[in-house]
């Protein structure tokens, strides 16, 4: 009994390590997207601003 | 770069997890259990070498005032601050199976969780400040205040008595561990340095990003 609570508390260690840098990965992947469309949309405002000039 | 990288820490990885599962018996009183080291130990000298490289960016910034600096702290704590993270979790899973306990109020512990707030508190300290360079400057001697912390947890299982396991690598003069069981760390290690820079890499090309985007916006204010 103790050896399998022991195994799986090991599984749950390194699932938890896993884990922990899957949501970080995906988090930054979130955010570069958000920025990449932040940076299209201020752009197009830029020229626009640009072309009433 | 990114790819080469991914596909070094991608082979140390898989061979390093090969040895630790397939190759290393259990130890003799913690069993299986003992493997967490393997994640727990590169982790946090992960993050500890990630919160030292702040440092000297941070230092960088307060001597030079670029920028470039501050964003490369920004992005070296981001991404330290994970893997501090995922040391706090897994010795809290390892404590629940040899202590009986998840959490012990100990010097070891308490300093650890210390540093992890510490450098949150940076984290939330920056967006909580607009102005570019005042973020700089504060955020910078906070990063610099909290590796004082680190080196009390260093060494606060030689100062205090904890329930923290004493030194066992061999480099601390430890010597606990079985032959063959300690260079796996030092491997994983390194592992964790090449995905920890893939990730300071992405982090700062996204502080680069805000940057222009902030002065693409004064730009069209200016028209």
């Amino acid at each position: 009994m103790i050896d399998a609570r022991n195994f799986t508390y090991m599984f749950y260690g390194f699932a938890a390590a896993f884990v922990i840098l899957v949501v970080y990965v995906v988090s930054l992947a979130l955010r570069e997207h958000k920025l990449r469309s932040e940076i299209d949309r201020v752009r197009r405002m830029v020229e626009q601003s640009e072309k009433k000039i | 770069m990114l790819f080469v990288l991914a596909a070094v820490c991608a082979v140390l990885l898989s061979v390093n997890l090969y040895k630790i599962f397939m190759i290393l018996p259990d130890e003799a009183n913690q069993g299986a259990i003992y493997r967490i080291v393997y994640v727990h130990v590169p982790a946090i000298f992960t993050g500890f070498t990630g919160f030292f490289i702040a440092l000297g960016a941070s230092a960088a910034y307060l001597i030079t005032g670029k920028l470039k600096y501050d964003a490369f702290a920004a992005a070296v704590t981001e991404v330290a601050l994970a893997f501090a993270t995922i040391v706090l979790a897994t010795g809290m899973i390892w404590g629940r199976i040899i202590w009986g306990i998840w959490w012990a109020w100990d010097a070891r512990l308490t300093t650890m969780l210390a540093c992890w707030l510490i450098y949150a508190g940076y984290l939330m300290l920056r967006r909580a400040i607009d102005e570019p360079t005042q973020r700089a400057r504060l955020s910078a001697v906070v990063s610099i205040f909290g590796c004082v912390d680190i080196l009390i947890v260093w060494k606060s299982i030689e100062w205090w008595r904890t329930q923290h396991p004493a030194p066992v690598l061999s480099v601390r003069d430890g010597g606990g561990m079985g032959p063959g069981m300690e260079a796996p760390i030092y491997w994983n290690w390194l592992a964790f340095m090449c995905l920890a820079a893939i990730l300071v890499i992405v982090r700062t090309r996204q502080e680069r990003m805000a940057r222009e985007i902030d002065s693409l916006r004064r730009m069209a204010h200016a028209y």
